[in-house]
């Protein structure tokens, strides 16, 4: 698939006119079509690039109770923290695989030279990350609240401002993972770039589950982090467009 | 309209204007460093209430709205790099980094130090503390990103874009960490028309601030004229300058 894929790519190049009119027939939704179909398959390919960043998660979570302690009332009112906090450096770890393959075999150029606009192409890159990595996280982050005894009214804050705030992640994220994916060491100066970026969403969402403990409404807060997800939603993609072309230089 | 502006796109004409408009600035900066120093820490007059340690107001402030203005100034010329191509925009954007930096740790380290007499502690997790604190990481991250590049160009527009991208977040951090905690003391000086403080204690704080702000521009402009020099080095008036000073 993966290499049908890329080899449709490679012919679509616009070598004389003929070829352009019927470049000009690939859609935008069918070019992200391609694209997410493609870096999914990818994805079921390398199994381990799913499963690992959710053990980290997981076992980063189990570590908290063992450092703090066993108390059930410690443990429910840190754990919106514990969680998010857990949510962030897990799509960090899997960050570095968003773009790194495709640059080191060239078809993130390719990607650049095709005929449609990067945005398009970046956007379905980042939407298959999320599905690769944001959405196991938010099917597993309720069975991790159980065993911090988060409060039993936060149960759909947590999932709505995961469901909300991961795709944040994903698109900050893929801002810093192009700015790097051409330096050798970039993982360290990954962390370092787009972690303070991150700081809004985290404040947002824990204090979404906080009030929702409380039992107050907590739509307010989950309306900015919406907002955070469209403004990175239009926005994100142009900064990594722009940073692609930097590093692929 | 910004015609006059054209000759500087070319490093030599700009290493020329920075080398004349060096010795100026330098001058006022200690000048007017001098005057509102002194007149802050001898003259002026003590708080009512905080005694002699408000006087680490008069570096404190300058050092913060310097810390946030020169990260704006970075953002526009990241931008004009962008946008127009300017590679002296680069260069005076990865002359401000370091600067802008410093004086966010300046900041952090006065109000560390106010902190304590006033509120009993070193450091409190209050919105604006913790917002400068995360001006510093997108200070050094940008910085970083600057060292990890081998191609000063790249290294540019890379360090460009994320400094645009961290300027479309700070209102945003600001406000989130604002709205998640304010212990910090309202603003006392910008309430234009009507400052919540004295003359005797404001005049003296304009000095201060009008010379923090000229020393800024004086380190700013060293390390652009090297930037220039760095970055031009295989280009022929700049083995004639170095040949001149070897002479």
């Amino acid at each position: 698939m993966t290499l049908k894929a890329q080899s449709q790519q490679m012919t679509e190049q616009p070598i004389d006119k003929a070829n352009t009119d019927r470049v000009k027939q690939l859609s935008y939704r069918r070019a992200f079509m391609l694209v997410l179909k493609r870096d999914l398959t990818i994805a079921m390919r390398h199994k381990d690039d799913i499963i690992n960043p959710l053990l980290f998660f997981v076992i980063i979570i189990t570590l908290f109770p063992l450092g703090i302690g066993p108390e059930a009332q410690t443990l429910s009112r840190i754990a919106p923290g514990i969680i998010w906090v857990a949510a962030l450096l897990a799509t960090l770890l899997s960050l570095d695989r968003l773009f790194k393959s495709d640059h080191l075999d060239g078809s993130l150029e390719q990607m650049l030279l095709s005929p449609h606009p990067i945005f398009v192409l970046v956007l379905a890159k980042i939407f298959a990350h999320w599905l690769i990595t944001g959405l196991p996280l938010i099917l597993i982050a309720p069975l991790l609240a159980v065993l911090l005894h988060l409060d039993e009214n936060s149960y759909t804050a947590l999932l709505l401002t995961l469901l909300l705030g991961t795709p944040v992640l994903s698109l900050l994220g893929a801002v810093g993972v192009a700015l790097t994916v051409g330096i050798k060491k970039g993982g360290v100066l990954l962390s370092l770039l787009v972690l303070p970026l991150y700081i809004p969403v985290l404040i947002f969402a824990t204090s979404a589950i906080d009030t929702a403990a409380l039992g107050l409404p907590y739509s307010g807060q989950l309306a900015i982090i919406a907002a955070l997800f469209f403004g990175s939603l239009t926005l994100a993609p142009f900064a990594v467009g722009a940073a692609i072309k930097v590093s692929t230089n | 309209m910004w015609k006059f502006l054209h000759p500087y796109a070319n490093p030599e004409t700009t290493y020329h204007f920075t080398n004349k408009l060096l010795p100026w600035l330098t001058a006022l900066a200690a000048l007017f460093l001098s005057i509102g120093l002194v007149w802050a820490l001898l003259f002026a007059p003590a708080d009512y209430q905080q005694g002699d340690s408000f006087r680490i107001f008069y570096v404190h402030v300058p050092a913060a709205s310097l810390s946030m203005g020169i990260y704006v100034s970075m953002a526009i010329a990241a931008l004009c790099s962008l946008v127009w191509q300017l590679k002296l925009a680069d260069a005076s954007a990865a002359a401000m980094a370091p600067v802008g930096a410093a004086f966010t740790a300046i900041a952090l380290i006065t109000g560390a130090a106010w902190g304590k007499p006033m509120w009993g502690t070193w450091w409190i997790w209050d919105a604006r503390l913790t917002s400068e604190l995360i001006l510093l990481f997108l200070y050094l991250g940008v910085i970083a990103l600057h060292n990890a590049f081998e191609d000063k160009n790249l290294a540019g527009k890379a360090a460009g874009i994320l400094t645009l991208v961290g300027v479309i977040n700070i209102p945003i951090i600001k406000y989130s960490v604002d709205w998640w905690n304010t212990l910090h003391q309202g603003s006392t000086v910008s309430k234009l028309g009507k400052p919540s403080m004295s003359l005797d204690m404001l005049w003296p704080f304009i000095f201060c601030f009008i010379g923090f702000a000229l020393l800024a521009g004086v380190i700013i402009c060293l390390r652009f004229r090297n930037e220039i020099l760095a970055r031009n080095s295989i280009r022929p008036w700049v083995r004639q300058l170095v040949e001149k000073q070897l002479a």
